[in-house]
């Protein structure tokens, strides 16, 4: 199961979501922003970062790099594809999903292992989930406000299109608590807090059992390689 | 624009020149006279100017640096692939693999304008460390502000920390920890270092060296500006075209992006053996990098100052010259490897530009245009700088201040009264330099590579360098400055001694040192005394220790008027761990453990957090420090780590148990059963001693029952005093004896508000 990762310039997450993939069981593929061919892949990662350092908007510039005429056609198709934190704004940019992403409500870069609710397993990306998980996810970004437009929200709320829910602290003044949203198929989801640093004993958030030791991203790399299995 | 060529300084032999606008003093100017056998041309003055500054030539405290290189013995040097001298130290880890690591300072930078000053002193730390040809991995940073109720603390704590989190943050470098201390001291010159550490493979060492003649000479990365002229100096106007800007900012200002860029495409061209010799750009700009790759090779070089590609085509060649923009390197390509240079740089569209070549001769020679403008032996610019033995002098408050003990004073214990005891403890504890910094570490980012093993709030950073073994360093970094001001030579090794120690209670094996040293005007004999104790003191430590510099940083000036900041040596240590997964947490995370406290409690309250915060107090002597005893401790976590017999480990350092203690229960909301009446049997202390004295060489440690017998066996074949001093529950409280209860909020609430309620 081949899933690639699209390093921009500025991308920082690329080595730890093809370490995620690699731990769900599936293989990362590198691929290159000036690229226009994704490599016959399964999937795709758009990792998180400073692409293009922010400028413009977070993920404007990314979202008219080369590849991403490839992904967004593809996209079209079916083919699944998970916008981590700066690849959520580049799917934003690139009207994969509605909406958009401003700073963060306190002006500060926010770090932090955030609890999110599953509230939707109809999608590529969080069929492993069952609804109402509640999980440990950890949090990075300063512009992370999700915003979208009275109509647009209750469009998305109506087609149970958010996927993942802050629980407890909303992090960044996103409303109705949104952390993470698909499309309409079910086959694109971008979402804030980054599920491949939560993957790894040793290297996630604290867990009940032990000091940083959650793994609750996992699922979401578990269930794209099963969705491309049945699909 | 007039240019000041070779030529012309012989044809006007007498000219006027503006060395001391430029910070060169009239002997300095005299030997630079003396070694060209003419005046110096503008463009040469300016490159004297900024290599010959304090920073960049270290003149006032190279006669104390030696002791480092000179106070080791062939053990310590064992491990260390570069030591000091390079743009940091490497040190063998084992398994093939390096590490380098180095802290430095940007305090002026950060008082001036604090966002953009942190911002570049991350960036400036990191490109160092790629220089070593190393993939940075990690970032700390250690920050001193004045008196956290002033109004213009905030301005600076805001703008230090933003600018950290935007720099550092979107480098992609996990930030795993640092210092954040308030003090009135530091009010006027805040302590803005950052440390950086990077990872390598041992053949892929790099130098900063240009050494086979013919070898090309290229400038790469951001165009050059106008920002930072004279960063490292002072600079004058007058010799400069009226024509063009006149006033040029001094701060550095920074972009990120083009520094990630940069690193990835550095570690490209490295892979592909592209690059001979790299230097980096900081201070002193393309003066330093020239002049220090030919002196370092050996060699000579021949540069055309036109090719430099520039932000702002006014410039003129002196301003060239001494530029400190930043996001630039500048790296020795063989001429055979042009074309696969060219393409990496292409491939991350970053700009370079072929400036000239490195030549036989040992003369680094600069043209603009057919104009010579520089003409001169590149050692003499980068390492044979004036050196001093500038005067010494005790100062003559010290001994009354030594004397102002909180004996003599005969300063309040509320030994007798358990409620004011009880007060104290979490005044204390939520003091802002004792409080949650999770204000500051939440702005950046600790996740990112995916291997940060220990992170605030443990004691020590911890990063796994391979995925496949585990293998792994950990780094702490301390300084305390009351401390120094009290004794200076002791201050440093304490300092040493607390680093070293917070590595040991990670499971690692301390391995090399690292320092920044803050102090005020060398110039002034009581601060220069200061910086003589201090040095002699940490290498004095280090060799006791075994443990080597490999590299550091001084930072002179840090005074405002007549008032010089306390004495401030951050000492960092690294540590080696086989595999990250044996660290050893610092909380209590498990119920019915036994909890010991190793070493013994001495009454040491003098320069301690409870005489600043309850009693506003400084005088006296710092605790005493016992360097075998650290030692012997250090050996004994690291074998009883390696036998897993220890559930956690806390050292005991500022506010003594009572911060040990809070420490470990808020770590898991695990909560804790404590007497404290044998500590104060057994060592014949009060009860604000035992919970308040910094003592040193104590940790608190936590043990599974199963592991007891082993585990107090081991202590004692080691000679180290052990006593059990509680055991944890899972009551949500943490009870002290005769003293008082807590739920766990009522110590985590006062603890985690301070610092937002200050700055939030």
């Amino acid at each position: 199961m081949k899933i690639g990762v699209v390093t921009f310039p500025g991308s920082l997450d690329d080595r730890d979501a093809a370490r995620a993939i690699r731990l769900a069981g599936g293989e990362p593929v590198a691929l290159w922003h000036a690229d226009s061919s994704i490599k016959k892949v399964d999937a795709v990662v758009l990792p998180g970062g400073f692409s293009y350092g922010d400028y413009l908007r977070c993920g404007a510039i990314a979202a008219q790099a080369p590849i991403m005429k490839s992904i967004i056609k593809k996209a079209g198709q079916g083919l699944p594809v998970l916008g981590i934190c700066n690849g959520f704004q580049i799917l934003v940019e690139s009207h994969l999903l509605p909406g958009g992403l401003i700073r963060n409500e306190k002006q500060h870069f926010v770090c932090r292992d955030q609890k999110l609710r599953v509230e939707n397993i109809d999608s590529a990306w969080t069929s492993e989930f069952q609804v109402g998980d509640e999980i440990t996810i950890p949090l990075k970004n300063g512009e992370g406000g999700y915003i979208a437009t009275e109509e647009t929200l209750k469009m998305l709320e109506g087609e149970g299109r958010v996927v993942f829910r802050y629980l407890e602290v909303n992090p960044n003044g996103s409303m109705n608590d949104i952390a993470g949203l698909r499309n309409e198929r079910g086959n694109v989801v971008g979402l804030m807090p980054h599920p491949e640093h939560a993957v790894e004993p040793g290297f996630g958030p604290d867990s009940p059992v032990a000091m940083r030791s959650g793994i609750d991203g996992l699922k979401i790399f578990q269930s794209v390689l099963k969705s491309v299995i049945t699909a | 624009m007039i240019i000041d060529t070779v030529k012309q300084s012989k044809i006007e032999p007498d000219k006027d020149q503006p060395f001391a606008a430029l910070g060169l003093k009239e002997e300095e100017y005299d030997s630079i006279r003396e070694i060209l056998g003419r005046r110096p041309t503008s463009s040469e003055l300016a490159m004297y100017s900024v290599m010959w500054s304090e920073h960049c030539s270290y003149k006032s405290s190279k006669i104390y640096l030696r002791q480092f290189g000179e106070k080791v013995t062939p053990e310590m040097k064992k491990h260390l692939l570069v030591g000091m001298g390079e743009n940091a130290g490497v040190v063998d880890i084992g398994e093939g693999l390096a590490v380098t690591f180095k802290v430095e300072s940007h305090n002026h930078p950060s008082y001036i304008e604090p966002f953009q000053g942190a911002a570049t002193g991350i960036g400036g730390i990191v490109r160092d460390i790629l220089t070593m040809g190393a993939r940075p991995i990690a970032v700390m940073d250690q920050l001193r502000f004045g008196a956290p109720e002033h109004p213009d603390t905030a301005r600076v704590v805001h703008g230090v920390v933003d600018g950290i989190s935007f720099y550092g943050n979107c480098l992609g470098l996990p930030n795993i920890g640092g210092e954040t201390v308030f003090d009135k001291v530091y009010q006027g010159n805040p302590l803005v270092n950052a440390l950086s550490i990077g990872a390598l493979k041992h053949e892929d060492l790099k130098l900063a060296k240009a050494d086979k003649a013919g070898d090309l000479v290229i400038l790469f990365g951001a165009r050059t500006g106008a920002d930072g002229i004279g960063g490292v100096s002072v600079l004058a106007s007058e010799t400069f075209d009226a024509d063009g800007p006149s006033r040029r900012p001094a701060v550095q200002v920074g972009d990120p992006f083009a520094e990630k860029v940069l690193i990835e495409c550095c570690l490209e061209l490295f892979a592909a053996g592209c690059v001979s010799g790299i230097q980096d750009l900081g201070g002193a700009g393309i003066s330093c990098a020239t002049s220090e790759l030919a002196s370092n090779g050996g060699k000579g070089m021949k540069v055309q100052l036109k090719k430099v590609l520039l932000r702002d085509e006014s410039l003129t060649p002196e301003e060239i010259l001494m530029s400190e923009s930043q996001e630039r390197m500048m790296a020795i390509v063989p001429k055979k490897h042009l074309r696969a240079f060219k393409k990496i740089v292409n491939r991350h569209e970053v700009e370079y530009s072929v400036l000239g070549k490195v030549i036989r001769k040992d003369r680094l020679l600069i043209n603009w245009g057919k104009e010579e403008i520089v003409n001169v032996p590149p050692r003499t610019v980068a390492h044979d700088g004036p050196v001093y033995e500038r005067p010494v002098r005790k100062p003559k408050w010290q001994k009354s201040l030594n004397e102002d003990s909180v004996q003599s004073r005969g300063l309040y214990r509320a030994n007798e009264n358990s409620t004011d005891l009880a007060s104290q403890f979490v005044q204390i504890v939520s003091s802002p330099n004792q409080a949650d910094k999770s204000y500051v570490t939440d702005q950046y980012d600790r996740y990112v590579g995916g291997n940060t093993a220990l992170a605030y709030p443990d004691g020590a950073g911890m990063i796994r360098v391979s995925e496949v073994s585990g293998l792994g360093v950990a780094l702490a970094t301390d300084a305390n400055g009351r401390y120094c001001q009290l004794d200076p030579y002791q201050g440093a090794q304490l300092a040493l001694a607390e680093a070293y120690r917070n590595v040991a209670t990670s499971g690692a094996k301390p391995l090399a040192v690292t320092n920044c040293l803050n102090f005020g005007s060398p110039e002034n004999p009581e601060v220069m005394w200061q910086f003589k104790q201090a040095t002699t003191g940490l290498a004095d430590a280090c060799l006791a220790l075994e443990i080597p510099v490999t590299g550091g940083n001084v930072s002179f000036y840090n005074q405002t008027g007549d008032t010089a900041i306390y004495p401030t040596p951050v000492v960092g240590v690294l540590g080696v761990i086989d595999d990250v997964a044996r660290r050893i947490p610092s909380g209590w995370q498990d119920e019915g453990n036994n909890i010991y406290l190793l070493g013994v409690t001495k009454d040491e309250l003098d320069g301690s957090v409870w005489a600043e915060v309850v009693h506003d107090h400084l005088g006296g002597l710092p605790p005493t420090v016992n360097l075998s005893h650290e030692k012997a401790l250090a050996e004994l976590l690291h074998g009883a780590s390696l036998q897993g017999l220890i559930a956690s480990a806390t050292d005991l350092s500022e506010a003594g148990l009572a911060q040990a203690l809070t420490e470990s229960v808020l770590r898991f909301n695990m909560g804790a059963r404590v007497w404290i009446t044998e500590i104060c049997e057994r060592d014949a202390v009060d009860k604000t001693a035992a919970l308040f004295s910094e003592s040193t060489g104590r940790v608190l440690v936590s043990v599974g029952r199963e592991d007891d017998v082993k585990f107090v066996g081991l202590c004692d074949a080691r000679s180290i005093p052990v006593l059990r001093i509680g055991v944890t529950d899972n009551t949500g409280e943490l009870e002290i004896q005769d003293l008082a209860t807590w739920k766990i909020d009522e110590l985590r609430t006062p603890w985690k508000a301070t610092l937002p309620e200050l700055f939030g």
